[in-house]
C-alpha cells in the first residue's frame, strides 16, 4: 500500500508538478473547446491557448505572491 | 510536418536531462567506482529503452483524435511545468539549477556511504546512485520521445533526436570529466517549455474537434506567441525586483530540482 502510494505520488508529481490548478484549467479548456465545436458548432480554436495563458499567468501569480525576491 | 522540429526539440529536451544524468554519473563514477557506476547505469538505459520499445508502438495503435486529445492535454500541462519553473527561476524567485554545487552535494553523499557487494556489483551504492539518477532523468524524456513521435507517427525521428544528444552530452562530459556547469539549462529548459506547451496546445485543440487556421502552419504563429507571452510574464515578474535593488537574495519557492 505505501508502495503504491508512492508510486502514485511519483507520477503525480512527474505529470502535475507543483500547480495542480495548472492541470485543471488545461482539462476544463479542452472540454469545453470540444463542447463548442461538436454542440455549438463553434470552431475555438482560440479557446486553449487563451486559457493556458491565463492558467500560466495565475499560477506565476500565485508562487510570487508575498514572495520578495 | 517535417520531423526536423521533432528531432530539435527532443534533442533539445534530452540534452537538459542528459547533462543533469551526466552529474550523478560522473559524481558515483569519480568518486566511488565506474564499473559499478556504468552497471547502473546500462540497466537504467536498458529499462527506459523497453519502455520505449513497449509503449511506443502501443501507442500509436490508438485512433489519432484521441491520441492528440490526451497527448496534447499532457504536453500543455507538462511544458506549461517546465515554463512556470523556468520564469521562476530567470526572474529570482527560485534558485537556478546549479550542476556544480549538485556535482559536490552528491560527491560529498557519496564520499560518507559505505561500501557493499551485491551479487556482481561490487559497489551498491555508486550502482543505485546512477541508477536511479540516468532513470528518473531519463523519464522526462522517454515522456517527450513518445507523445512527440506518437503524435508525428515518427517514433524513430524522436528516438534520433533523443540519442543524438545522450551522445552529444556523454561525448563532452567525458572529454572535460566534471559537470557541465556552463550549460545554459535554464534557457534550454525555456525553450523547450515553449516548445512542449505550443505542441500541446496545438494537439489538443485539434484532438477536442478545432481546426486551425492554416492547419499545421498555424504552429509557426502559435510558437513565437507562446515565446512572447513567457517573456512577457518575465519581464513583469523581474520589473518589481529592479525597483528594490536593496531586497533579499532570492528566496527559493520550492527545492531545486
Amino acid at each position: 500500500m505505501k508502495r503504491l502510494r508512492s508510486i502514485g505520488a511519483f507520477w503525480y508529481d512527474f505529470v502535475v508538478g507543483d500547480d495542480w490548478r495548472v492541470a485543471v484549467v488545461v482539462v476544463a479548456a479542452l472540454a469545453l473547446t470540444a463542447l463548442l465545436v461538436h454542440a455549438a458548432g463553434v470552431n475555438a480554436w482560440w479557446l486553449v491557448p487563451l486559457c493556458v495563458f491565463a492558467a500560466l499567468g495565475w499560477s506565476l501569480r500565485r508562487a510570487t505572491a508575498g514572495t520578495r525576491p | 510536418m517535417s520531423a526536423l522540429p521533432l528531432i530539435l526539440t527532443v534533442f533539445v529536451a534530452c540534452a537538459v536531462e542528459a547533462v543533469e544524468a551526466l552529474t550523478i554519473v560522473l559524481a558515483a563514477g569519480l568518486t566511488r567506482e565506474w564499473r559499478s557506476t556504468f552497471q547502473g547505469m546500462a540497466v537504467a538505459l536498458a529499462v527506459l529503452a523497453v519502455v520505449v520499445a513497449a509503449l511506443g508502438p502501443t501507442i500509436t495503435l490508438l485512433p489519432l483524435t484521441a491520441l492528440r486529445l490526451v497527448v496534447g492535454a499532457l504536453l500543455a500541462i507538462f511544458g506549461l511545468q517546465w515554463l512556470r519553473k523556468a520564469i521562476l527561476r530567470a526572474t529570482g524567485y527560485k534558485s537556478l539549477h546549479d550542476e556544480a554545487s549538485a556535482y559536490l552535494r552528491e560527491v560529498t553523499a557519496a564520499k560518507a556511504a559505505t561500501a557493499e557487494s551485491r551479487g556482481r556489483v561490487h559497489d551498491w551504492y555508486a550502482f543505485t546512485l546512477s541508477f536511479k539518477g540516468v532513470l528518473l532523468e531519463g523519464l522526462e524524456v522517454v515522456f517527450i520521445v513518445i507523445t512527440f513521435g506518437a503524435n508525428q507517427r515518427d517514433v524513430g525521428a524522436a528516438v534520433i533526436g533523443a540519442a543524438a544528444a545522450v551522445v552529444v552530452v556523454a561525448v563532452t562530459g567525458v572529454a572535460v570529466r566534471a559537470p557541465l556547469a556552463r550549460v545554459p539549462e535554464n534557457a534550454l529548459k525555456f525553450s523547450v517549455g515553449i516548445m512542449l506547451t505550443s505542441f500541446g496546445i496545438f494537439w489538443g485543440a485539434e484532438g477536442a474537434g478545432a481546426s486551425w487556421p492554416g492547419n499545421d502552419a498555424a504552429l509557426l504563429v502559435l510558437v513565437p506567441v507562446v515565446a512572447l507571452v513567457s517573456l512577457g510574464y518575465t519581464v513583469l515578474l523581474r520589473r518589481p525586483r529592479a525597483a528594490r535593488p536593496a531586497a533579499a537574495p532570492a528566496s527559493e519557492e520550492v527545492p531545486s530540482s
